[in-house]
């Protein structure tokens, strides 16, 4: 065991790959000589080649798309967006030909790569990075979207991303990069990418977040708990497919679900969530199934983003209210 | 034969396509040769014929509504039947819509194509052209998946290998056309991007598409070697894609080939030509007619085999219907067809979206 953050877990997560599978090539914006421009790639070109980790032209677009040309040709490419707000113009070849090109073919052609996006507000950044674009992706047939927590779940994770064998949307919050350390096994390990994870349990009310708000949740609970309030946390890792059934077992148990995301509320995950919730649990509720998002609205630049980022009093109030209901 | 002193000689700048034949099908220069057998100038006729011929009547399949939109191939047959003579079993094939003939070459089925046009994903199967990409729709967006298999390729050192991709005029206004190019020169990677124009994006006349000199030219700012040829010259194209396939696999880098051609069709089978262009532009462009000046130069060269046009087309006919017919008689479509390509194991809330539908479909029988 190792303590790490998830800047070090995602690193090690490719470093094993590229040490045990010559398919596996790393490459994106400032990705080889820099090391990325948060890091998460430091060390590997000297490690593994110039060959395998490397700088390309600054196109998203070239980059998505030869990724996936590399990837029908036998590779496993895991290629990075360099922030969140840069994944657009990669856009058509996401949504139009990589998370598709399976079906097309009917299976003679699989896309196994991973796109790797630093997404999310919270660090006082430019324009454009610090969006959280999760939604479009769980909207596109074809692709996997997933979103660790935690290093050990962020190296897991990556592992297995990096060995499925279709297309892995796989997002890294980056407000936590850092901030999170943990002991992470120095070996090879996989987590699905299908599963949710219920990180603290309780009977009064769930909690569904994922990504950097796993941390402000947790921070809330400690305030509901002052007030005598049980409360049950669940990790959703995976945007999609989302694991119904972690969800539905959760909330039939307590009854009252709280989804807290930093994407904008509209047609966002949250929504699905709650879709699911009145689907499976209906009968169980004792409150309406609320969410906790951003606002339909861009996230503010810096002077005006703790107006939009949920804080832990916030999401402690909407559960004393909704316990109260 | 091209080499580096003709490459020089018709520098995109100067604005002159490369061309062999004439538009009576006499060669140009008296002294010149094809670098083709008389046997493999008779099957280039033959093939040419046989494009021609099944791409008449899939639009003729198309009007009698048993095939839904069809992208006509007529009058850009050259390029394709030289592409398919040049690529090779392990080159890959990246197409954008309209190959017809260089995807035959390549192994694919007219019963495939057919029953892509049909409107089933089983069409794009190309059981017998393993590296054939399927057709791309979106446009250009393909030229980049190009350039990630020659970067493939060329990490795994695969030796004469080449990727041919494909785009039209239009295309060389999209993004994805100048990344994939950037990222081929820079990568120096083994593709030949081959832009055929053939003067409309639709409804679009180059004029309109860009000011550029030609579409060759714009190969010059990433550096990579390119060529502008009479697309409707047989052998000019032959010359021109063996030169940029010997050049991409010998370690060089990309090439850029600029066929100027011209879509005597419609776009595709919902379009009408009509609407913006003139009959006196199209019969300008019917002198140059691939297939008349290919015929034009056997006729001169005393090679025969193309004195029995009727029997041959009558005898592709045949064959192109059982093709069709065996494209109407495939398998029907399955509620399982709908979900089991999406991912490698169906993931649970496609079981379970899948079961639904079929609990529906039970119950209301």
């Amino acid at each position: 065991m190792k303590v790490m953050n998830l800047v070090q877990a995602i690193n090690d997560a490719m470093d094993i790959k590229l040490a045990e599978d010559r398919s596996v090539v790393v490459y994106g914006e400032d990705v080889g000589v820099e090391g990325g421009v948060f890091r998460v790639t430091e060390g590997l070109q000297v490690k593994h080649g110039a060959d395998r980790v490397f700088d390309s032209p600054l196109a998203e677009s070239g980059i998505a798309g030869s990724a996936l040309g590399m990837a029908i040709s036998g590779m496993k490419p895991v290629i990075e967006m360099q922030f969140d707000g840069f994944v657009f113009p990669a856009m058509n070849q996401i949504l139009s030909h990589i998370a598709r090109f399976r079906n097309r073919t009917r299976g003679k052609f699989s896309v196994p790569m991973v796109i790797r996006i630093p997404y999310g507000g919270g660090i006082n950044a430019l324009e454009h990075h610090s969006e959280s674009p999760e939604a479009y992706f769980g909207h596109t047939p074809g692709l996997k979207v997933v979103i660790p927590s935690t290093p050990y779940d962020a190296k897991g994770m990556l592992i297995a991303a990096i060995e499925d064998p279709d297309p892995v949307i796989f997002m890294e919050p980056k407000r936590i990069y850092r901030a999170v350390k943990q002991e992470v096994p120095e070996e090879k390990y996989t987590i699905p990418l299908d599963k949710a994870k219920v990180i603290q349990a309780g009977e009064q009310i769930t909690i569904i977040a994922y990504g950097a708000m796993i941390r402000e949740a947790q921070k809330a609970i400690a305030l509901a708990k002052q007030k005598g309030y049980s409360v049950e946390l669940i990790d959703l890792r995976s945007i999609w497919p989302i694991d119904r059934e972690t969800i539905s077992r959760s909330v039939r148990k307590t009854g009252r679900a709280l989804v807290v995301t930093e994407a904008p509320q509209s047609y966002g995950p949250a929504a699905e969530l709650i879709s699911i919730i009145n689907e499976e649990a209906f009968l169980s509720l004792e409150a309406p199934p609320t969410r906790l998002t951003g606002f339909d609205t861009v996230i503010p630049l810096p002077l005006g983003e703790k107006h939009y980022m949920l804080s832990p009093e916030r999401i402690a109030h909407e559960i004393d209210r909704l316990i109260k209901y | 034969m091209i080499d580096q002193n003709i490459i020089d000689k018709y520098n995109p700048l100067k604005d002159i396509a490369y061309q062999l034949i004439n538009d009576e099908g006499l060669p140009i220069d008296k002294k010149w040769q094809p670098d083709l057998s008389k046997e493999e100038i008779q099957k280039a006729y033959r093939d040419l014929l046989f494009e021609r011929t099944a791409d008449l009547m899939a639009v003729s399949y198309q009007r009698q509504g048993r095939m839904f939109t069809y992208p006509p191939n007529l009058g850009q047959e050259a390029v394709h039947i030289a592409a398919g003579m040049v690529t090779k079993k392990q080159d890959w094939l990246v197409p954008a819509f309209r190959e017809l003939g260089a995807w035959l070459a390549k192994g694919v089925t007219l019963r495939e194509i057919f029953l892509y046009f049909k409107g089933n994903e089983d069409g794009s199967r190309f059981k017998n052209a393993e590296r054939m990409l399927p057709v791309s729709v979106p446009i250009a967006s393909q030229l980049v998946h190009a350039s990630g298999i020659g970067y493939a390729m060329k990490y795994r050192k695969e030796k004469d290998c080449a990727v041919f991709a494909y785009v039209g005029d239009g295309g060389t206004s999209e993004g994805d056309f100048h990344e994939a190019l950037n990222f081929a020169a820079v990568w120096e990677v083994p593709v030949v991007f081959v832009v055929q124009n053939n003067q409309f994006a639709i409804s679009v006349p180059l004029k309109m598409q860009t000011r550029s000199l030609n579409l060759a030219i714009k190969g010059i700012a990433y550096n990579v070697p390119s060529l502008l040829v009479d697309g409707n010259d047989f052998f000019a194209m032959h010359e021109a894609l063996s030169y940029a396939r010997a050049h991409t696999v010998s370690g060089k880098g990309p090439f850029l080939i600029e066929a100027r051609t011209y879509r005597a069709g419609a776009h595709t089978t919902s379009d009408d030509p009509t609407k913006y262009r003139s009959k006196e532009e199209e019969d300008a462009w019917a002198l140059k007619d691939p297939l008349k000046r290919l015929k034009g130069y056997m006729e001169h060269a005393g090679i025969g085999g193309f004195d029995h046009e009727e029997e041959l087309i009558a005898e592709y006919k045949k064959l192109i219907d059982s093709e069709f017919e065996a494209a109407e008689q495939h398998a029907e479509y399955k509620i399982d067809d709908v979900f089991r390509y999406m991912y490698e194991s169906m993931p649970d809330e496609l079981k379970r979206q899948k079961n639904a539908y079929e609990n529906y479909v039970g119950a209301a029988k």
